[in-house]
């Protein structure tokens, strides 16, 4: 248990005859990224409001750092911060005032607030508009006050729900960053993503929720093993050609209408030489070369039977 | 740790923090200090003089015309109120383990604080006009004591309405029927000449008996019996707001 920041068994919550979660088992390990991966309205945000105490749920038991978050609450909200999916900041508030009405409301002496809403102003790149009012920043800048306000009062354990939803690909990759330096300092971190790029980017442990049931875990290494293996993708000038590389090429598939063929590979360095040689060896002109290994994408379509119809590449 | 103290200290960081709201916002500022005075300038100087009231009409409008700046301040609050449930910011509090009563009390006395300096401003251009009080300083501190009951209702109720909305739009529209009772009361004519109808509505409105209170106190006359109806009323409304404001605060997550 000392290890398990998040100990999840069992958890259900229904809004009238709608089932949002189906029974939900989670373990996430102190200090680790574990992702939630999943479309819209897959429960996602149910699960977060449940294990921040924000909504109680109908069935099962949820701990958080080894407290219940039903019966002990308020000792759970001592432990963590919650970054939610809208940014949650005071638009009639300067950047430099919302973090101070975190530090106020945290009750942290004068002086040691003013220290940590400075450093956090730094830290979140934040200084020069740390006298703007909030209403005036960017998406980017917004979603980082927001972050920084839920570090104002150190939490242990963060629950990120969406992050970088809505954001550019550079405030993206500033988000991922930050996070990444949080994990570095001990900190454990929850984040739900419709991105499968980020969960694959950022976590040490994934959970794949559809219709508000887990429909896989494990890393992200993992799920892709899930998936049928990689392949090479060949494109050829005629159909002359695509008919003796399809001879050649033993448990390829030929597409002749796009004029291609796919064959099994591991993608390592030896066995594609060995494949091309072999083409060379019989003179075939390949027009188009590429090496295909599965990403989450796949995963997710062999996972559950659909596409991730809701789900939106960065 | 928590300590007992939290709640008020709470209380006070939020108050802060809503009260900057109010000076932020130009559309605040206008509709709740500068819109009273225009009614008070547009009622004494163009419409006013129209009415036959039985003395100056300054005389008889200016405890109607505070009870307006009590009302047009609210609209602000609705929608302040509303944009912290829907924004997530609630949300932020509520994990924050702010105390609850917190963020509702903060939004109270914003209120009330800007709605004091409001009907200071208006007893102020009151005087600046033309009208006179031979009310003593106890009956003045009585009149005071009405008006900031009456705040004290109007802030708790507009907080249960903003709260009870979906949006800050709704929010602002749910308060107008707050803002339009005063004028189907005795503040701007008597009721005595209303048409039927009307007139029993003004009679039995509980604008009516807070605003005699005070006419009263102000011209030297009190009259204990609508000064009882007008706390009776401030006293219904204040728990029924602020029962009304708790559970749905409770309700939405």
């Amino acid at each position: 248990m000392t290890n398990s920041a998040i100990a999840v068994t069992g958890l259900r919550k229904a809004y009238g005859d709608k089932t949002v979660l189906d029974g939900i088992d989670l373990d996430v390990r102190a200090g680790t990224v574990f992702s939630m991966l999943g479309p819209n309205g897959a429960g996602k945000t149910t699960t977060v409001n449940v294990l921040t105490t924000l909504i109680r749920a109908d069935g099962g038991t949820a701990r958080v750092a080894g407290l219940d978050v039903a019966t002990e609450a308020r000792d759970v909200r001592a432990l963590i911060g919650v970054t939610g999916q809208f940014a949650a900041v005071d638009d009639l508030l300067t950047g430099e005032e919302n973090l101070q009405l975190m530090a106020d409301l945290h009750h942290l002496r004068a002086d040691e607030g003013r220290r940590v809403v400075a450093s956090l102003l730094e830290r979140f790149e934040l200084a020069e508009s740390a006298r703007k009012m909030a209403s005036t920043y960017s998406g980017g800048m917004r979603r980082k006050l927001d972050l920084a306000m839920t570090l104002v009062t150190r939490p242990q354990i963060i629950f990120l729900d969406e992050p970088t939803t809505g954001l550019d690909p550079r405030s993206r990759r500033t988000m991922w960053a930050i996070v990444r330096e949080l994990v570095a300092d001990g900190v454990t971190v929850f984040l739900t993503t419709q991105y499968l790029e980020e969960a694959d980017q950022l976590a040490d442990q994934i959970a794949v929720l559809d219709q508000g049931r887990l429909v896989a875990e494990g890393t992200p290494d993992e799920l892709k093993r899930k998936v049928p293996g990689s392949h090479v993708r060949l494109r050829f000038a005629d159909l002359a050609a695509l008919d003796g590389a399809a001879r050649v090429l033993t448990g390829a598939s030929a597409d002749e209408a796009a004029l291609t063929l796919r064959a099994p590979s591991d993608a390592g360095v030896r066995s594609l030489r060995a494949l091309l040689a072999r083409l060379d060896e019989h003179s075939i002109e390949v027009e188009e070369f590429s090496v295909h290994t599965p990403d989450l994408d796949d995963v997710f379509l062999a996972l559950t039977g659909h596409a991730s119809t809701e789900v939106v590449a960065p | 740790m928590i300590t007992s103290s939290a709640p008020l200290t709470d209380a006070r960081i939020m108050l802060r923090r809503n009260f900057r709201h109010v000076l932020r916002n130009p559309v605040t500022i206008f509709n709740g200090a500068l819109m009273p005075v225009v009614i008070m300038l547009l009622f004494v100087y163009v419409i006013g003089g129209a009415f036959n009231v039985g003395e100056r009409y300054i005389q008889y409008a200016t405890p109607g015309l505070v009870l307006l700046a009590i009302t047009y301040g609210l609209g602000a609050t609705a929608v302040s109120v509303n944009t912290d449930m829907t924004t997530g910011i609630i949300n932020r509090f509520k994990v924050m383990n702010v105390s609850r009563g917190a963020v509702l009390t903060g939004h109270v006395l914003a209120t009330m604080l800007s709605t004091m300096i409001a009907v200071a401003v208006i007893i102020g251009m009151a005087f600046a006009l033309g009208f006179r009080s031979p009310a003593t300083p106890l009956d003045w501190l009585a009149a005071i004591g009405i008006i900031a009951a009456t705040a004290f209702a109007a802030a708790w109720l507009t907080v249960a309405l903003g709260m009870a909305a979906k949006t800050p739009q709704s929010a602002g529209m749910a308060i107008v029927p707050l803002i339009l009772l005063p004028f189907l009361s005795s503040a701007i004519v008597p009721a005595a000449k209303m048409g039927q109808g009307f007139r029993q509505f003004a009679e039995y409105q509980p604008f009516t008996p807070i605003i005699e209170s005070v006419r009263g106190l102000l011209a030297g006359a009190p009259s204990g019996g609508y000064a009882a109806a007008a706390l009776a009323w401030c006293a219904g409304i204040v728990v029924v707001g602020y029962l009304w404001s708790r559970a749905t605060f409770s309700r939405r997550a």
